[in-house]
């Protein structure tokens, strides 16, 4: 009997409607999408230069928008990704709990399940709150959703209240259609220096 | 943490010459895992109001937080000890495959004169890790040497977009005076 990893199929937010939901009309939003379902998530939402998904470096999303946002002070960042691969680089919260960077927003689509791998229960789905954990890495924003009425408020919160920010969001454990992104690494990074250049008129 | 206030003025050292490189070069984050032959190197770049520095809680995070200053359009270098590498090995995996530049000074631990043996397995082997995750890599046995040697790394790095290590042999960072004059 695994009661508590059944709990989250019937969460009432949908990952890919969340994360349609926090990306539109992005303007200029850097995103950072997590290795998995958070980067299929962000993809699609629509496949954009200023999105960077990813395919490995598991445990290194928010790491990664915090070296991001530190060299970009004027834009806002958002990782997104998911309950294992936060779960695997749970000491960066503290590192950005360290740094404070205005700038900086993580969320985490926490289904309490290793998605790509089975679906196997994570550390979520029994005794571990990460918004707690992130509030007590030092990131004083930090709080959890689970209701659609939510969104838009988390929403607002996450591209415009001073960071850093940490919004956990209980999402259903599904399965879902895979919409990839582009795979080459080298050409992700290319776009979205470009881009970011040509925003900033560099 | 503060350093001993010295009465005389210092002398100039290896780390103030790496500490001038990364200025020289542009680098404006520098993300460590300290160890005590990084101690000065990591305390000239605190005070240093141009440079922002980043305590890690493992070395993986430096890698990462590399790629993310790369794709902001800033330099960023790691700096820790031998037995850091083994903790970084899978990141390295994803700024090779997005080649993203990447560069870090490593202290040497496991050589001569260590005291722990537990530091040497990763003392021994990390040139070879390093090695088939794709980094070009140059030694530092004397101080004299260290300022062309890294010089000439993080100009390879940025410009080649590679990945470039560099190591300082214990025994250069072991000997109580830092000094090289």
């Amino acid at each position: 009997m695994n009661e508590p990893g059944k709990r989250s199929l019937n969460y009432p937010l949908r990952r890919r409607e969340v994360v349609q939901e926090l990306l539109k009309s992005r303007e200029g939003l850097l995103v950072v999408a997590g290795l998995g379902a958070p980067a299929w998530d962000a993809t699609a939402s629509g496949d954009h230069p200023l999105t960077f998904p990813l395919w490995g470096g598991m445990g290194g999303a928010v790491s990664i928008g915090l070296g991001l946002a530190l060299a970009q002070p004027n834009q806002r960042v958002l990782v997104i990704t998911g309950d294992g691969e936060m779960l695997m680089g749970l000491g960066s919260l503290s590192t950005v709990g360290l740094q404070q960077p205005k700038n900086l927003a993580v969320v985490v689509l926490d289904n309490e399940h290793f998605g790509e791998t089975g679906m196997q229960t994570t550390h979520t789905a029994g005794s571990v709150n990460l918004a707690e954990i992130a509030r007590a890495s030092g990131i004083s924003s930090s709080w959890t959703i689970r209701e659609a009425s939510e969104i838009s408020t988390t929403r607002e919160k996450l591209l415009h209240e001073e960071g850093p920010l940490f919004c956990g969001i209980k999402v259903r454990a599904e399965t879902l259609p895979l919409v990839l992104p582009p795979k080459e690494g080298e050409i992700l990074q290319k776009r979205f220096r470009n881009a970011l250049m040509n925003e900033n008129g560099d | 943490m503060e350093p001993k206030k010295e009465k005389t003025r210092e002398p100039q050292t290896w780390a103030n010459r790496i500490h001038e490189v990364f200025k020289s070069h542009g680098i404006t984050q520098v993300s460590y895992v300290p160890d005590a032959g990084h101690s000065r190197l990591i305390q000239l770049c605190r005070d240093d109001h141009d440079l922002r520095t980043v305590v890690l809680t493992t070395e993986e995070e430096g890698v990462a937080l590399a790629t993310g200053a790369w794709l902001g359009g800033q330099r960023s270098v790691l700096l820790m000890q031998s037995s850091g590498v083994g903790n970084c090995i899978n990141m390295f995996s994803m700024i090779r495959e997005c080649r993203i530049p990447f560069f870090t000074v490593i202290t040497m631990r496991g050589e001569k004169g260590e005291f722990n043996p537990w530091q040497f397995p990763m003392g021994r082997n990390a040139e070879k890790h390093l090695k088939l995750c794709g980094f070009e890599i140059e030694r530092v046995e004397k101080s004299t040497e260290t300022q062309q040697v890294i010089d000439q790394m993080v100009k390879q790095v940025f410009m080649n977009s590679s990945m470039g290590a560099v190591l300082l042999s214990q025994q250069m960072i072991g000997v109580k005076t830092f000094s090289d004059e």
